[in-house]
């Protein structure tokens, strides 16, 4: 095994509530807690990543290096005590590590599986670490590999497109109601991730008109410019119900913000034109009564997943396609890490030596006649002296002190430079 | 010679309705396509046999064959195959030839068990308004019926929406859009054929009997069946009457018509009970 040992620390959206990954988002940007990290004793790379549903550090250490407590200090810093955050806590090593992080590139970890925008966070992370070179060879080498696997799934599986998210169940409910979403306007109550996703689908199926309602005037403004909506205060919220034909509610709000009794007289305005109402706030934005309104339909998050579990037999399928895809390649990673070890690397070097001796002899010896078996042999031991000393100094520097720290990279240059990653 | 096409026709008619009736339900639960289209050439198969058979029992009897229970109600069906199969010309709403065959089955097994014996016409039906009137009240009748179909289809649905369950006919049923839009589409087009039917009868009535309308239990009920449609119809363009109200108007004006067709005939009797 390499001396080096990689570690995954993280929270995610399965473990941890809202509340807790809240306090421990990096709302700050990436740099600061970047540096921080940087100066935890015994981590030689590091990386990482902060969505609203995960934060994660991915390091590779010297092997024996104790940073996990250093690295959950970090990650929690004063939010939580250490008894708290154990239970929300997962950590993994070496072949586990890169199993989740593949899983998590691949959007199979995501709260709606096979959403696309977890590999762009992966990226803008990663570029983030390199930039400040905080990555090396292993990671530099497992986060690209991270990418090609999240898009093999991709490609391969259906993972993306069939019917795996939150948001395909509420564009499916829309079509069994309206028919069509064409030409329906959307308004979003709050604006949150999880209703751009929705939003995104349902203006990716023909949705025109996208109308924000949020507290903040401001971050209304900034996501109705993606969808060259128009934003408003939450005090319009009445008017907007008159014009809108689908509603997605996402706000952080304690309570119910729309009572059934405020929604009644609204239906006589639209003539009773149907009305979806779209709640994935936790906890609930909508008085569930709206749904007892004739001509009003109502889901809560809970409601969706049920429809996605209709597809579930066909999801399960792509899932399991998608990880055999993820399992193949951490074995892929699992081999190339193990390469990077000095020995291997040596016994490799010591094998290519003889092949190119004996490819070189196999073509040399049968041209020259008249040799005795003396001279044949000695022919091929001058050979077998060459190739070794021209080995001997690479193997001494690589086997040397010098800079120990950087051996994996040491290794991987070298193992570039004299090819034997090739395949045979 | 001509009776026996007749009696064959009628048979084959039954016969070829049951095997549209059964791939459309086969093509119902196991959602293939190609069923479906085998199951439309079927009952539109179906369809011209029963034109066939109308015609030919036009030959025989010499009159517009819609006097006794079984023409009554063999002429209700053909009614209903068409009105399907032109609405479909125009809209295509899922699963809904599911519903209309079971009717039309329905319907036809009635009819075969009726007497399909020819009656000599009474002289007051010997008129050019038979075919006028009763055509253009059937044909209302076909409407309406794909509108109760629709709201059927539309309770159902509107049902395991509002449940949550989302179960066998979540998948199945179109949209309660689509729906609504077919009751929408029936109800007006069976209401003014209906409106026609009631017209051309009172003028009738007025040439056969110098009134134009005398309270027959027949022309009572149809009155009413006019007035549940016209509500429905007003309601939706005044207030937006639609959805659920909609379809459950639907149903209830469906029961109205079945009741003029039949429930009048055999509790109530009139001029326009059926030839005995």
């Amino acid at each position: 095994m390499p001396s080096e040992m990689i570690l995954l620390l993280g929270v995610n959206h399965k473990k941890t509530p809202l509340a807790v990954r809240e306090k421990l988002a990096l709302s700050s940007g990436y740099d600061e807690p970047l540096e921080l990290l940087g100066k935890i004793e015994g981590i030689k790379e590091y990386y990482l990543l902060s969505t609203c549903n995960r934060v994660e550090v991915l390091v590779s250490v010297e092997e024996g290096a104790d940073v996990q407590l250093a690295l959950s200090r970090f990650l929690f810093g004063d939010a939580l005590s250490p008894e708290e955050f154990q239970q929300y806590l997962y950590c993994y090593r070496d072949s586990e590590a890169v199993h989740h992080l593949f899983m998590v590139a691949a959007s199979l970890d995501s709260m709606i599986v096979g959403e696309s925008q977890i590999l762009g966070q992966l990226k803008e992370a990663y570029r983030h670490s390199a930039d400040k070179k905080c990555t090396g060879p292993i990671l530099n080498r497992l986060l690209h590999k991270s990418f090609s696997v999240a898009k093999r799934v991709r490609s391969e599986t259906e993972i993306g497109s069939s019917a795996v998210s939150i948001s395909y169940a509420a564009i499916e409910l829309a079509k069994k109601i309206f028919g069509t979403i064409e030409n329906k306007r959307v308004l979003l109550i709050g604006a949150g991730e999880m209703a751009e996703l929705a939003a995104e689908h349902l203006v990716g199926n023909g949705a025109t008109d996208v109308v924000v309602c949020n507290r903040t005037l401001e971050n209304a403004l900034d996501l109705a410019k993606r969808f060259n909506g128009s934003a408003v205060g939450l005090d319009e919220l009445f008017d907007q119900l008159g014009r809108v034909d689908i509603i997605v509610s996402s706000t952080g709000a304690p309570g119910v913000i729309l009572h059934k009794k405020d929604v009644k007289p609204i239906m006589r305005d639209r003539r009773n034109k149907p009305l979806f109402f779209i709640d994935i706030a936790v906890p609930r934005d909508l008085d569930p009564a709206l749904n007892d309104l004739d001509n009003v339909y109502l889901y809560d998050i809970d409601d969706l997943n049920n429809v996605v579990e209709l597809n579930k037999a066909e999801r399960d399928k792509e899932a399991i396609k998608a990880s055999r895809i993820v399992d193949e390649e951490s074995l892929k990673f699992k081999e190339w890490l193990a390469g990077l070890g000095i020995t291997p690397t040596i016994a490799d070097l010591r094998k290519k030596g003889n092949q190119v001796v004996q490819l070189e002899l196999e073509r040399t010896l049968p041209r020259l006649n008249n040799l005795t078996d003396k001279e044949r042999k000695s022919i091929e031991k001058m050979a077998h002296s060459i190739a070794s000393r021209l080995l001997h100094d690479p193997m001494i520097y690589l086997k040397g002190e010098s800079c120990k720290d950087q051996s994996a990279m040491k290794v991987d240059i070298f193992r570039s430079v004299f090819d034997l990653d090739k395949k045979p | 010679m001509l009776s026996e096409v007749n009696y064959l026709l009628f048979n084959a008619v039954l016969l070829v309705s049951f095997v549209a009736c059964a791939v459309y339900l086969v093509f119902f639960f196991s959602q293939r396509e190609h069923l479906r289209k085998v199951a439309r050439i079927i009952f539109l198969s179906s369809g011209i046999l029963q034109t066939l058979y109308i015609l030919s029992r036009y030959l025989i009897a010499g009159y517009t064959p819609i006097t006794s229970q079984h023409e009554a109600v063999t002429f209700f069906a053909w009614s209903v195959t068409w009105a399907y199969l032109s609405f479909h010309w125009r809209y295509s709403v899922k699963n809904f030839g599911t519903f209309v065959s079971i009717l039309t089955l329905i319907m036809l097994v009635i009819a075969a068990f009726a007497s399909r014996a020819f009656e000599p016409l009474t002289p007051a039906l010997q008129s050019l308004w038979l075919p006028v009137h009763a055509g253009v009240s059937v044909m209302a009748y076909g409407f309406l019926a794909l509108a109760f179909c629709g709201g059927l289809m539309y309770l159902l649905q509107e049902r395991e929406l509002k449940s949550k369950r989302f179960g066998f006919f979540y998948s199945r049923l179109p949209s309660l859009e689509s729906l609504d839009q077919l009751n929408s589409h029936c109800v007006t087009t069976g209401f003014v054929f209906l409106t026609l039917g009631i017209i051309s009868g009172s003028a009738w009535a007025r040439q056969a009997w110098g009134t134009y309308w005398h309270w027959d239990p027949k022309e009572t009920w149809s009155l009413i069946t006019w007035f549940l449609y016209a509500a429905q119809i007003h309601q939706r363009l005044t207030y937006g009457w639609r959805g659920k109200r909609a379809a459950v108007m639907a149903v209830i004006g469906f029961c109205a018509v079945l009741f003029t067709l039949w429930g009048v005939t055999f509790l109530l009797g009139g001029v326009h009970s059926y030839a005995k």
